[in-house]
Protein backbone atom coordinates (compact mmCIF):
# COMPACT_ATOMS: atom_id res chain seq x y z
CA UNK A 1 0.00 0.00 0.00
CA UNK A 2 2.66 2.81 1.29
CA UNK A 3 4.87 1.70 -1.48
CA UNK A 4 2.13 1.98 -4.34
CA UNK A 5 1.59 5.42 -2.89
CA UNK A 6 4.90 6.47 -2.41
CA UNK A 7 6.21 7.36 -6.64
CA UNK A 8 3.27 9.54 -6.81
CA UNK A 9 4.03 12.89 -5.34
CA UNK A 10 7.50 12.41 -7.01
CA UNK A 11 5.54 12.63 -10.70
CA UNK A 12 3.55 15.72 -9.45
CA UNK A 13 6.66 17.55 -7.75
CA UNK A 14 8.08 19.58 -10.37
CA UNK A 15 6.57 23.58 -10.97
CA UNK A 16 3.40 25.30 -10.32
CA UNK A 17 1.59 24.43 -13.38
CA UNK A 18 2.63 20.76 -13.44
CA UNK A 19 1.22 20.42 -9.64
CA UNK A 20 -2.19 21.95 -11.23
CA UNK A 21 -1.78 19.59 -14.25
CA UNK A 22 -1.40 17.01 -11.84
CA UNK A 23 -4.44 17.88 -9.62
CA UNK A 24 -6.48 17.60 -12.53
CA UNK A 25 -5.03 14.39 -13.74
CA UNK A 26 -5.90 13.12 -10.12
CA UNK A 27 -9.30 14.22 -11.11
CA UNK A 28 -9.89 12.33 -14.16
CA UNK A 29 -7.87 9.27 -12.09
CA UNK A 30 -11.36 9.45 -9.87
CA UNK A 31 -13.07 9.42 -12.65
CA UNK A 32 -12.26 5.71 -13.99
CA UNK A 33 -13.98 4.45 -10.82
CA UNK A 34 -17.34 6.09 -11.54
CA UNK A 35 -18.85 3.77 -13.34
CA UNK A 36 -17.91 1.17 -11.04
CA UNK A 37 -19.29 3.77 -7.92
CA UNK A 38 -22.59 3.93 -9.94
CA UNK A 39 -23.80 0.50 -10.80
CA UNK A 40 -23.08 -1.09 -7.16
CA UNK A 41 -25.16 2.61 -6.22
CA UNK A 42 -28.17 1.12 -8.17
CA UNK A 43 -27.82 -2.16 -7.21
CA UNK A 44 -25.90 -2.74 -3.91
CA UNK A 45 -26.06 0.57 -1.71
CA UNK A 46 -29.57 1.93 -2.78
CA UNK A 47 -31.49 -0.96 -2.05
CA UNK A 48 -29.69 -1.76 1.12
CA UNK A 49 -30.87 2.69 1.99
CA UNK A 50 -34.44 1.10 0.97
CA UNK A 51 -34.40 -1.65 3.25
CA UNK A 52 -32.88 0.71 6.43
CA UNK A 53 -35.18 3.59 5.22
CA UNK A 54 -38.17 1.54 4.59
CA UNK A 55 -38.01 -0.56 8.26
CA UNK A 56 -38.50 3.18 9.50
CA UNK A 57 -41.60 4.37 7.15
CA UNK A 58 -45.40 3.81 7.05
CA UNK A 59 -47.23 3.11 3.69
CA UNK A 60 -46.77 6.64 2.52
CA UNK A 61 -43.59 7.39 3.11
CA UNK A 62 -43.43 9.10 6.62
CA UNK A 63 -41.48 8.22 9.81
CA UNK A 64 -42.44 5.93 11.96
CA UNK A 65 -42.04 3.18 14.20
CA UNK A 66 -44.53 1.19 14.00
CA UNK A 67 -42.95 -1.69 11.69
CA UNK A 68 -39.97 -2.32 14.19
CA UNK A 69 -42.74 -2.15 17.35
CA UNK A 70 -44.61 -5.01 15.40
CA UNK A 71 -41.61 -6.65 14.78
CA UNK A 72 -40.40 -6.85 18.76
CA UNK A 73 -43.73 -7.00 19.88
CA UNK A 74 -45.48 -9.68 17.07
CA UNK A 75 -45.01 -12.99 18.48
CA UNK A 76 -44.60 -14.71 14.99
CA UNK A 77 -42.01 -12.13 13.99
CA UNK A 78 -40.50 -12.60 17.44
CA UNK A 79 -40.38 -16.24 17.29
CA UNK A 80 -38.94 -16.43 13.98
CA UNK A 81 -36.17 -14.85 14.88
CA UNK A 82 -35.61 -17.17 18.08
CA UNK A 83 -36.05 -19.97 15.72
CA UNK A 84 -33.94 -18.66 12.98
CA UNK A 85 -31.25 -18.50 15.61
CA UNK A 86 -31.75 -21.52 17.45
CA UNK A 87 -31.61 -23.36 14.09
CA UNK A 88 -28.16 -21.40 13.44
CA UNK A 89 -26.60 -21.64 16.40
CA UNK A 90 -27.71 -25.72 16.59
CA UNK A 91 -25.92 -26.10 12.78
CA UNK A 92 -23.84 -23.82 13.42
CA UNK A 93 -22.22 -26.41 16.31
CA UNK A 94 -22.79 -29.05 14.85
CA UNK A 95 -21.30 -28.45 11.87
CA UNK A 96 -18.17 -26.92 13.72
CA UNK A 97 -17.67 -29.91 15.43
CA UNK A 98 -18.06 -32.66 12.49
CA UNK A 99 -16.48 -30.07 9.69
CA UNK A 100 -13.23 -29.77 12.57
CA UNK A 101 -12.78 -33.34 13.15
CA UNK A 102 -13.41 -34.05 9.22
CA UNK A 103 -10.44 -31.26 8.45
CA UNK A 104 -8.14 -32.97 11.11
CA UNK A 105 -8.88 -36.36 10.02
CA UNK A 106 -8.07 -35.40 6.33
CA UNK A 107 -4.98 -33.38 7.07
CA UNK A 108 -4.01 -36.44 9.26
CA UNK A 109 -3.43 -38.44 5.68
CA UNK A 110 -0.68 -37.15 3.13
CA UNK A 111 -1.21 -33.91 1.68
CA UNK A 112 -1.36 -34.51 -1.94
CA UNK A 113 -3.25 -37.91 -1.42
CA UNK A 114 -6.17 -38.67 -3.23
CA UNK A 115 -8.39 -38.84 -0.27
CA UNK A 116 -7.24 -34.96 0.32
CA UNK A 117 -8.23 -34.07 -3.09
CA UNK A 118 -11.41 -35.72 -3.00
CA UNK A 119 -12.92 -34.77 0.22
CA UNK A 120 -11.76 -30.84 -0.73
CA UNK A 121 -13.26 -30.64 -4.45
CA UNK A 122 -16.48 -32.73 -2.92
CA UNK A 123 -16.68 -30.34 -0.11
CA UNK A 124 -16.31 -27.07 -2.54
CA UNK A 125 -19.37 -28.89 -4.28
CA UNK A 126 -21.41 -29.49 -1.24
CA UNK A 127 -21.15 -26.31 0.35
CA UNK A 128 -22.81 -24.96 -2.28
CA UNK A 129 -25.13 -27.67 -2.64
CA UNK A 130 -27.54 -25.15 -0.85
CA UNK A 131 -31.07 -24.73 -2.14
CA UNK A 132 -33.86 -26.03 -3.75
CA UNK A 133 -31.96 -29.49 -4.96
CA UNK A 134 -31.07 -30.21 -1.06
CA UNK A 135 -34.11 -30.01 0.36
CA UNK A 136 -35.22 -32.69 -2.68
CA UNK A 137 -32.06 -35.19 -1.34
CA UNK A 138 -33.17 -34.87 1.84
CA UNK A 139 -36.69 -35.48 1.04
CA UNK A 140 -35.82 -38.32 -1.31
CA UNK A 141 -34.01 -39.48 1.74
CA UNK A 142 -36.55 -39.21 4.89
CA UNK A 143 -39.20 -38.10 2.89
CA UNK A 144 -43.10 -39.99 2.86
CA UNK A 145 -41.70 -42.03 0.27
CA UNK A 146 -37.60 -41.62 1.17
CA UNK A 147 -34.99 -44.19 0.31
CA UNK A 148 -34.53 -44.75 4.23
CA UNK A 149 -38.57 -44.29 5.38
CA UNK A 150 -39.34 -47.09 2.45
CA UNK A 151 -36.11 -49.05 3.67
CA UNK A 152 -36.84 -49.27 7.40
CA UNK A 153 -40.51 -49.64 7.03
CA UNK A 154 -39.28 -52.64 4.79
CA UNK A 155 -37.07 -54.11 6.24
CA UNK A 156 -38.05 -53.70 9.79
CA UNK A 157 -41.44 -53.39 9.65
CA UNK A 158 -41.40 -50.32 11.88
CA UNK A 159 -41.54 -46.69 11.61
CA UNK A 160 -39.38 -44.63 13.61
CA UNK A 161 -39.46 -41.97 12.03
CA UNK A 162 -42.81 -41.19 11.80
CA UNK A 163 -43.61 -41.68 8.25
CA UNK A 164 -40.64 -38.58 7.24
CA UNK A 165 -43.24 -36.25 8.91
CA UNK A 166 -40.22 -34.64 11.32
CA UNK A 167 -38.07 -33.74 7.88
CA UNK A 168 -40.35 -30.71 8.21
CA UNK A 169 -39.71 -29.28 11.85
CA UNK A 170 -37.30 -28.00 13.52
CA UNK A 171 -35.03 -31.12 13.56
CA UNK A 172 -35.56 -31.90 9.96
CA UNK A 173 -33.97 -28.22 9.07
CA UNK A 174 -31.31 -29.04 11.75
CA UNK A 175 -30.36 -31.85 10.06
CA UNK A 176 -30.51 -30.46 6.07
CA UNK A 177 -28.28 -27.33 7.24
CA UNK A 178 -26.11 -28.85 9.04
CA UNK A 179 -25.08 -30.96 5.77
CA UNK A 180 -24.11 -27.92 4.04
CA UNK A 181 -22.17 -26.67 7.57
CA UNK A 182 -19.62 -29.68 7.62
CA UNK A 183 -18.27 -29.18 4.06
CA UNK A 184 -17.67 -25.19 4.71
CA UNK A 185 -16.11 -25.51 7.72
CA UNK A 186 -13.75 -27.84 6.06
CA UNK A 187 -12.84 -25.28 3.24
CA UNK A 188 -13.04 -22.54 6.30
CA UNK A 189 -10.90 -25.02 9.24
CA UNK A 190 -8.49 -27.06 6.77
CA UNK A 191 -6.19 -24.22 6.33
CA UNK A 192 -5.83 -23.10 9.72
CA UNK A 193 -5.34 -26.74 10.97
CA UNK A 194 -2.65 -27.11 8.22
CA UNK A 195 -0.99 -23.75 9.81
CA UNK A 196 -0.19 -26.25 12.79
CA UNK A 197 3.91 -27.04 12.49
CA UNK A 198 4.87 -30.54 12.75
CA UNK A 199 7.59 -29.49 15.05
CA UNK A 200 5.43 -28.18 17.50
CA UNK A 201 3.46 -31.82 18.13
CA UNK A 202 7.70 -33.39 18.05
CA UNK A 203 8.76 -30.86 20.50
CA UNK A 204 5.41 -32.02 22.95
CA UNK A 205 5.91 -35.81 22.64
CA UNK A 206 9.83 -35.35 23.39
CA UNK A 207 8.55 -33.55 26.06
CA UNK A 208 6.40 -36.61 27.32
CA UNK A 209 3.23 -34.73 26.42
CA UNK A 210 0.58 -37.27 25.64
CA UNK A 211 -1.63 -36.69 22.49
CA UNK A 212 -4.25 -35.03 25.00
CA UNK A 213 -1.81 -32.65 26.29
CA UNK A 214 -0.75 -31.85 22.78
CA UNK A 215 -4.12 -30.72 21.93
CA UNK A 216 -5.17 -29.12 25.20
CA UNK A 217 -2.24 -27.22 26.38
CA UNK A 218 -0.81 -26.16 22.02
CA UNK A 219 -3.26 -27.50 19.26
CA UNK A 220 -6.15 -26.27 21.07
CA UNK A 221 -5.40 -22.43 22.19
CA UNK A 222 -4.11 -22.08 18.39
CA UNK A 223 -7.15 -23.25 16.96
CA UNK A 224 -9.25 -21.55 19.26
CA UNK A 225 -9.56 -18.73 17.56
CA UNK A 226 -9.78 -20.17 14.01
CA UNK A 227 -12.19 -22.54 15.40
CA UNK A 228 -14.60 -19.67 17.04
CA UNK A 229 -14.73 -17.78 13.87
CA UNK A 230 -15.36 -20.24 11.20
CA UNK A 231 -18.65 -21.21 13.58
CA UNK A 232 -19.56 -17.65 13.58
CA UNK A 233 -19.32 -17.71 10.03
CA UNK A 234 -21.07 -21.15 9.28
CA UNK A 235 -23.84 -19.25 12.10
CA UNK A 236 -24.09 -16.28 9.52
CA UNK A 237 -24.46 -18.72 6.69
CA UNK A 238 -27.58 -20.71 7.79
CA UNK A 239 -28.61 -17.39 9.23
CA UNK A 240 -28.94 -15.94 5.95
CA UNK A 241 -30.05 -19.37 3.76
CA UNK A 242 -33.69 -19.36 2.63
CA UNK A 243 -34.08 -21.12 -0.42
CA UNK A 244 -33.83 -24.67 1.50
CA UNK A 245 -36.27 -23.86 3.95
CA UNK A 246 -38.32 -22.15 1.23
CA UNK A 247 -38.18 -25.26 -0.98
CA UNK A 248 -39.17 -27.76 1.96
CA UNK A 249 -41.37 -25.42 3.94
CA UNK A 250 -44.46 -24.73 1.78
CA UNK A 251 -46.64 -23.96 4.56
CA UNK A 252 -46.33 -21.74 7.83
CA UNK A 253 -43.15 -19.62 8.51
CA UNK A 254 -41.21 -20.81 11.26
CA UNK A 255 -38.19 -18.76 9.92
CA UNK A 256 -37.48 -15.54 9.36
CA UNK A 257 -36.73 -15.52 5.97
CA UNK A 258 -39.66 -16.99 5.47
CA UNK A 259 -41.47 -14.93 6.73
CA UNK A 260 -40.06 -12.06 4.24
CA UNK A 261 -41.68 -14.39 1.98
CA UNK A 262 -44.94 -14.36 3.22
CA UNK A 263 -44.63 -10.40 3.71
CA UNK A 264 -43.30 -10.06 0.23
CA UNK A 265 -45.53 -12.51 -1.76
CA UNK A 266 -48.91 -12.71 0.54
CA UNK A 267 -51.52 -9.98 -0.04
CA UNK A 268 -50.32 -6.69 1.68
CA UNK A 269 -52.08 -5.67 5.09
CA UNK A 270 -52.92 -2.00 5.44
CA UNK A 271 -50.73 -0.17 7.49
CA UNK A 272 -48.01 -3.16 7.12
CA UNK A 273 -46.08 -2.60 3.82
CA UNK A 274 -42.93 -2.12 5.62
CA UNK A 275 -42.94 -4.73 7.88
CA UNK A 276 -40.73 -7.19 5.68
CA UNK A 277 -38.49 -4.44 5.56
CA UNK A 278 -38.24 -4.50 9.20
CA UNK A 279 -37.68 -8.02 9.35
CA UNK A 280 -34.78 -7.84 6.59
CA UNK A 281 -33.27 -4.93 8.89
CA UNK A 282 -33.47 -7.18 11.80
CA UNK A 283 -31.44 -10.17 9.83
CA UNK A 284 -28.91 -7.53 8.73
CA UNK A 285 -28.13 -6.45 12.12
CA UNK A 286 -27.40 -10.02 13.09
CA UNK A 287 -25.43 -10.70 10.39
CA UNK A 288 -23.64 -8.11 11.02
CA UNK A 289 -22.73 -8.06 14.38
CA UNK A 290 -21.29 -11.86 13.81
CA UNK A 291 -19.26 -11.15 10.76
CA UNK A 292 -17.88 -8.34 12.86
CA UNK A 293 -16.87 -10.73 15.56
CA UNK A 294 -15.26 -12.90 12.72
CA UNK A 295 -13.18 -10.35 11.15
CA UNK A 296 -11.84 -9.41 14.60
CA UNK A 297 -11.14 -13.41 15.38
CA UNK A 298 -9.87 -13.46 11.91
CA UNK A 299 -7.35 -11.10 12.34
CA UNK A 300 -5.97 -13.02 16.00
CA UNK A 301 -5.97 -16.34 14.01
CA UNK A 302 -3.70 -14.80 11.44
CA UNK A 303 -1.64 -13.65 13.84
CA UNK A 304 0.50 -17.11 14.81
CA UNK A 305 -0.69 -19.38 11.77
CA UNK A 306 1.74 -17.56 8.81
CA UNK B 1 6.85 -47.80 23.02
CA UNK B 2 4.12 -50.29 23.23
CA UNK B 3 2.05 -46.56 24.89
CA UNK B 4 3.16 -44.90 21.54
CA UNK B 5 1.89 -47.58 19.09
CA UNK B 6 -1.13 -47.81 21.58
CA UNK B 7 -1.92 -43.63 21.16
CA UNK B 8 -1.37 -44.42 17.31
CA UNK B 9 -3.55 -47.45 17.14
CA UNK B 10 -6.56 -45.51 18.50
CA UNK B 11 -5.74 -42.43 16.14
CA UNK B 12 -6.02 -44.78 13.22
CA UNK B 13 -9.45 -45.67 14.60
CA UNK B 14 -10.86 -42.55 15.45
CA UNK B 15 -9.51 -40.70 12.18
CA UNK B 16 -11.39 -43.53 9.91
CA UNK B 17 -14.65 -43.83 12.63
CA UNK B 18 -14.77 -39.86 11.97
CA UNK B 19 -13.80 -40.39 7.60
CA UNK B 20 -16.97 -43.27 7.66
CA UNK B 21 -19.44 -41.47 9.88
CA UNK B 22 -19.31 -38.10 8.04
CA UNK B 23 -19.00 -40.17 4.71
CA UNK B 24 -21.98 -41.82 5.20
CA UNK B 25 -23.90 -38.66 6.06
CA UNK B 26 -23.02 -36.86 3.30
CA UNK B 27 -22.90 -39.78 1.08
CA UNK B 28 -26.52 -41.10 1.81
CA UNK B 29 -28.94 -38.42 0.40
CA UNK B 30 -26.51 -38.45 -2.67
CA UNK B 31 -27.34 -42.09 -3.47
CA UNK B 32 -31.13 -41.92 -1.89
CA UNK B 33 -31.46 -39.34 -4.77
CA UNK B 34 -29.79 -41.90 -7.43
CA UNK B 35 -32.18 -44.34 -5.90
CA UNK B 36 -35.38 -42.33 -6.18
CA UNK B 37 -35.01 -40.86 -9.50
CA UNK B 38 -34.64 -44.36 -10.72
CA UNK B 39 -37.66 -45.59 -8.84
CA UNK B 40 -40.09 -47.90 -11.81
CA UNK B 41 -43.71 -48.82 -11.38
CA UNK B 42 -43.98 -51.79 -9.19
CA UNK B 43 -40.48 -51.81 -7.25
CA UNK B 44 -38.78 -51.62 -10.60
CA UNK B 45 -36.10 -49.41 -11.88
CA UNK B 46 -36.70 -47.28 -14.68
CA UNK B 47 -34.81 -44.39 -16.34
CA UNK B 48 -38.02 -42.38 -17.29
CA UNK B 49 -38.01 -40.05 -14.79
CA UNK B 50 -33.93 -39.06 -16.75
CA UNK B 51 -35.75 -38.92 -19.86
CA UNK B 52 -38.40 -37.02 -19.03
CA UNK B 53 -35.48 -34.11 -18.58
CA UNK B 54 -34.93 -33.51 -22.00
CA UNK B 55 -38.77 -33.83 -23.02
CA UNK B 56 -40.01 -30.95 -20.27
CA UNK B 57 -39.87 -27.81 -22.37
CA UNK B 58 -40.05 -25.39 -19.50
CA UNK B 59 -37.21 -26.91 -17.80
CA UNK B 60 -35.09 -27.11 -21.36
CA UNK B 61 -35.84 -23.49 -21.35
CA UNK B 62 -35.12 -22.49 -17.65
CA UNK B 63 -31.86 -24.42 -18.19
CA UNK B 64 -31.22 -21.99 -21.24
CA UNK B 65 -32.09 -19.44 -19.20
CA UNK B 66 -30.11 -20.26 -16.68
CA UNK B 67 -26.86 -20.80 -18.63
CA UNK B 68 -27.14 -17.48 -20.40
CA UNK B 69 -27.46 -15.78 -17.13
CA UNK B 70 -24.50 -17.54 -16.03
CA UNK B 71 -22.32 -16.48 -18.87
CA UNK B 72 -23.72 -12.44 -18.69
CA UNK B 73 -23.12 -12.31 -15.15
CA UNK B 74 -19.44 -13.49 -15.95
CA UNK B 75 -19.20 -11.08 -18.45
CA UNK B 76 -20.59 -8.57 -16.65
CA UNK B 77 -18.66 -9.09 -13.21
CA UNK B 78 -15.76 -8.95 -15.33
CA UNK B 79 -16.46 -5.93 -17.33
CA UNK B 80 -17.18 -3.84 -14.16
CA UNK B 81 -14.00 -5.69 -11.71
CA UNK B 82 -11.17 -5.76 -14.26
CA UNK B 83 -11.08 -2.10 -15.26
CA UNK B 84 -11.94 -0.76 -11.74
CA UNK B 85 -9.67 -2.85 -9.76
CA UNK B 86 -6.35 -2.49 -12.05
CA UNK B 87 -7.17 1.33 -12.01
CA UNK B 88 -7.61 1.51 -8.61
CA UNK B 89 -4.64 -0.25 -7.95
CA UNK B 90 -2.41 2.13 -10.33
CA UNK B 91 -4.16 5.06 -10.57
CA UNK B 92 -6.29 5.91 -6.91
CA UNK B 93 -4.86 3.52 -4.28
CA UNK B 94 -6.74 5.96 -2.29
CA UNK B 95 -10.24 4.49 -3.12
CA UNK B 96 -8.77 0.36 -2.73
CA UNK B 97 -10.48 0.79 0.93
CA UNK B 98 -13.81 1.60 -0.71
CA UNK B 99 -14.14 -0.24 -3.37
CA UNK B 100 -12.86 -3.40 -0.90
CA UNK B 101 -15.88 -2.15 1.41
CA UNK B 102 -18.21 -2.07 -1.24
CA UNK B 103 -17.64 -5.38 -2.80
CA UNK B 104 -17.58 -7.48 0.72
CA UNK B 105 -20.81 -5.58 1.65
CA UNK B 106 -22.95 -8.20 0.37
CA UNK B 107 -21.27 -11.12 2.50
CA UNK B 108 -23.32 -8.94 5.54
CA UNK B 109 -26.34 -8.60 3.10
CA UNK B 110 -28.33 -11.87 2.87
CA UNK B 111 -29.84 -12.54 -0.74
CA UNK B 112 -33.61 -12.40 1.13
CA UNK B 113 -32.47 -8.68 2.43
CA UNK B 114 -31.36 -7.52 -1.00
CA UNK B 115 -34.41 -8.82 -2.75
CA UNK B 116 -36.34 -6.59 -0.01
CA UNK B 117 -34.63 -3.88 -1.43
CA UNK B 118 -33.70 -4.90 -5.28
CA UNK B 119 -37.49 -5.25 -5.68
CA UNK B 120 -38.91 -1.66 -5.86
CA UNK B 121 -35.37 -0.96 -8.70
CA UNK B 122 -36.39 -4.33 -10.56
CA UNK B 123 -40.14 -2.79 -11.19
CA UNK B 124 -38.04 0.15 -12.67
CA UNK B 125 -35.88 -2.46 -14.68
CA UNK B 126 -38.65 -4.22 -16.62
CA UNK B 127 -39.76 -0.86 -17.49
CA UNK B 128 -37.08 -0.09 -19.26
CA UNK B 129 -35.16 -2.68 -20.18
CA UNK B 130 -37.64 -5.60 -20.54
CA UNK B 131 -39.04 -8.40 -18.64
CA UNK B 132 -36.63 -11.39 -19.51
CA UNK B 133 -35.36 -13.23 -16.66
CA UNK B 134 -32.05 -12.42 -18.42
CA UNK B 135 -32.31 -8.24 -16.69
CA UNK B 136 -31.28 -10.69 -13.40
CA UNK B 137 -27.84 -10.18 -14.50
CA UNK B 138 -27.64 -7.05 -12.29
CA UNK B 139 -28.30 -8.27 -9.11
CA UNK B 140 -26.36 -11.41 -9.32
CA UNK B 141 -23.00 -9.00 -10.71
CA UNK B 142 -23.68 -8.14 -7.23
CA UNK B 143 -24.21 -10.95 -5.42
CA UNK B 144 -20.91 -12.56 -6.81
CA UNK B 145 -18.90 -9.41 -5.81
CA UNK B 146 -17.45 -10.68 -2.56
CA UNK B 147 -16.08 -13.71 -4.16
CA UNK B 148 -15.16 -12.63 -7.48
CA UNK B 149 -12.96 -9.59 -5.42
CA UNK B 150 -11.60 -11.80 -3.70
CA UNK B 151 -9.88 -14.10 -6.40
CA UNK B 152 -8.92 -10.86 -8.56
CA UNK B 153 -7.22 -9.16 -5.69
CA UNK B 154 -5.66 -11.78 -5.28
CA UNK B 155 -4.30 -12.24 -8.63
CA UNK B 156 -3.35 -8.65 -8.83
CA UNK B 157 -1.89 -8.77 -5.63
CA UNK B 158 0.70 -11.65 -6.80
CA UNK B 159 2.24 -9.36 -9.91
CA UNK B 160 3.97 -6.12 -9.43
CA UNK B 161 1.43 -4.49 -11.59
CA UNK B 162 2.56 -0.94 -11.22
CA UNK B 163 6.26 -1.84 -12.96
CA UNK B 164 4.48 -4.07 -15.97
CA UNK B 165 2.17 -1.12 -16.99
CA UNK B 166 5.03 1.62 -16.04
CA UNK B 167 7.22 -0.45 -18.23
CA UNK B 168 4.17 -0.83 -20.92
CA UNK B 169 3.57 2.49 -21.00
CA UNK B 170 6.67 4.02 -21.36
CA UNK B 171 7.17 2.01 -24.25
CA UNK B 172 3.92 3.79 -25.56
CA UNK B 173 1.18 1.36 -25.16
CA UNK B 174 -2.41 2.73 -24.38
CA UNK B 175 -4.43 2.11 -20.96
CA UNK B 176 -6.60 -0.13 -22.43
CA UNK B 177 -3.36 -1.92 -24.17
CA UNK B 178 -2.27 -2.54 -20.92
CA UNK B 179 -5.00 -3.54 -19.42
CA UNK B 180 -5.47 -6.48 -21.96
CA UNK B 181 -2.05 -7.09 -22.98
CA UNK B 182 -0.20 -7.26 -19.76
CA UNK B 183 -2.56 -7.13 -16.68
CA UNK B 184 -5.20 -9.91 -18.24
CA UNK B 185 -2.59 -12.28 -18.97
CA UNK B 186 -1.31 -12.27 -15.95
CA UNK B 187 -4.13 -12.51 -14.18
CA UNK B 188 -5.90 -15.00 -15.65
CA UNK B 189 -5.61 -17.95 -13.47
CA UNK B 190 -7.52 -15.30 -11.12
CA UNK B 191 -9.82 -14.39 -13.90
CA UNK B 192 -10.79 -18.23 -14.29
CA UNK B 193 -11.06 -18.84 -10.51
CA UNK B 194 -13.86 -15.61 -10.69
CA UNK B 195 -15.57 -17.21 -12.84
CA UNK B 196 -16.24 -20.28 -11.43
CA UNK B 197 -17.49 -19.45 -8.46
CA UNK B 198 -19.59 -17.02 -10.19
CA UNK B 199 -21.00 -19.31 -12.77
CA UNK B 200 -21.54 -22.14 -9.49
CA UNK B 201 -23.14 -19.44 -7.87
CA UNK B 202 -25.81 -17.97 -10.29
CA UNK B 203 -26.84 -21.70 -11.86
CA UNK B 204 -27.55 -22.09 -7.68
CA UNK B 205 -29.22 -19.08 -7.16
CA UNK B 206 -32.83 -19.33 -6.21
CA UNK B 207 -33.94 -16.52 -3.40
CA UNK B 208 -33.79 -13.93 -5.48
CA UNK B 209 -35.06 -15.33 -9.31
CA UNK B 210 -38.47 -17.00 -7.30
CA UNK B 211 -39.14 -14.04 -5.75
CA UNK B 212 -38.83 -11.59 -8.16
CA UNK B 213 -40.51 -14.27 -10.25
CA UNK B 214 -38.14 -15.10 -12.81
CA UNK B 215 -38.05 -18.97 -14.30
CA UNK B 216 -34.41 -19.77 -13.98
CA UNK B 217 -33.79 -23.61 -13.77
CA UNK B 218 -33.74 -23.75 -9.63
CA UNK B 219 -36.75 -22.27 -9.42
CA UNK B 220 -38.49 -24.63 -12.03
CA UNK B 221 -36.91 -27.17 -10.28
CA UNK B 222 -38.91 -25.99 -7.41
CA UNK B 223 -41.94 -26.37 -8.70
CA UNK B 224 -41.63 -29.51 -10.81
CA UNK B 225 -40.58 -30.91 -7.47
CA UNK B 226 -44.25 -30.37 -6.67
CA UNK B 227 -45.45 -32.28 -10.00
CA UNK B 228 -42.87 -34.44 -10.55
CA UNK B 229 -40.81 -35.53 -7.95
CA UNK B 230 -38.57 -37.77 -10.39
CA UNK B 231 -37.33 -35.29 -12.53
CA UNK B 232 -36.63 -32.49 -10.29
CA UNK B 233 -34.38 -34.80 -8.18
CA UNK B 234 -32.90 -36.83 -11.59
CA UNK B 235 -32.05 -32.87 -12.83
CA UNK B 236 -30.39 -32.25 -8.93
CA UNK B 237 -28.11 -34.84 -9.28
CA UNK B 238 -27.14 -34.36 -12.99
CA UNK B 239 -26.68 -30.29 -11.98
CA UNK B 240 -24.74 -32.16 -8.43
CA UNK B 241 -22.75 -33.63 -10.91
CA UNK B 242 -21.81 -31.04 -13.86
CA UNK B 243 -21.01 -28.55 -10.72
CA UNK B 244 -18.42 -31.23 -9.47
CA UNK B 245 -16.92 -31.74 -12.79
CA UNK B 246 -16.41 -28.01 -12.93
CA UNK B 247 -14.45 -27.95 -9.84
CA UNK B 248 -12.42 -30.54 -10.35
CA UNK B 249 -11.27 -29.20 -13.77
CA UNK B 250 -10.23 -26.31 -12.35
CA UNK B 251 -8.85 -28.03 -9.40
CA UNK B 252 -6.60 -29.69 -12.23
CA UNK B 253 -5.99 -26.70 -14.36
CA UNK B 254 -4.42 -24.36 -11.59
CA UNK B 255 -1.28 -26.39 -10.56
CA UNK B 256 -0.08 -27.35 -14.22
CA UNK B 257 -0.54 -23.69 -15.08
CA UNK B 258 1.58 -22.70 -11.73
CA UNK B 259 3.95 -25.75 -13.03
CA UNK B 260 4.46 -24.53 -16.53
CA UNK B 261 5.57 -21.15 -14.96
CA UNK B 262 7.60 -21.66 -12.20
CA UNK B 263 10.83 -20.17 -13.98
CA UNK B 264 9.01 -17.22 -14.70
CA UNK B 265 8.92 -14.36 -12.13
CA UNK B 266 5.69 -12.89 -13.03
CA UNK B 267 3.78 -16.70 -11.39
CA UNK B 268 0.48 -16.01 -10.18
CA UNK B 269 -0.22 -18.38 -7.09
CA UNK B 270 -3.69 -19.57 -7.68
CA UNK B 271 -6.03 -18.18 -4.85
CA UNK B 272 -7.44 -21.24 -3.14
CA UNK B 273 -10.17 -19.34 -1.19
CA UNK B 274 -13.56 -17.71 -2.12
CA UNK B 275 -15.32 -20.42 -2.76
CA UNK B 276 -17.20 -20.35 0.86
Amino acid sequence: MTDMLAPAPARTRPTGSATRRGAGRRLTAYLGVLPFLAFVTVFLLWPTYIVVTGAFQDDLGRFTLSNIQAVVSGPAYLDSFLVSIGLSLVTAVLGAVFGALLAWAVAEGRPDGLLRRCVVAASGVLAQFGGVMLAFAFLATFGFNGFVTLLLADTLGIDPLSGGGWIYGFAGLAVVYTYFQIPLMLIVFLPALEGLKPQWREASDSLGGSGWAYWRHVGGPILAPGFAGAALLLFANAFSAYATAAALISQGSPLVPLQIRSALTSEVVLGQANVGKALALGMVIVVAVVMTLYALLQRRTSKWLR
Amino acid sequence: MAAVTRTRGSRWVLRWLVLVVVAIYLLLPLLAMVEFSTRGAGGTRSLDAWRGIGEDDDLVGSIVASVELAALTVVGMLVLLVPTMTWVHLRVPAMRRVVEFICLLPLTIPAIVLVVGVAPIYAWVTYLVGDSALTLTFVYVVLVLPYAYRAIDGGLGAIDIVTLSEAARSLGSSWFQVLVRVIIPNIRGALISASVVSIALVLGEFTIASLLNFDTVQVVINLLGKRNAGIAVAVSVAALLFAFVLLVVVAYLEPRRRDAQEDDTTAVPAPQEARS
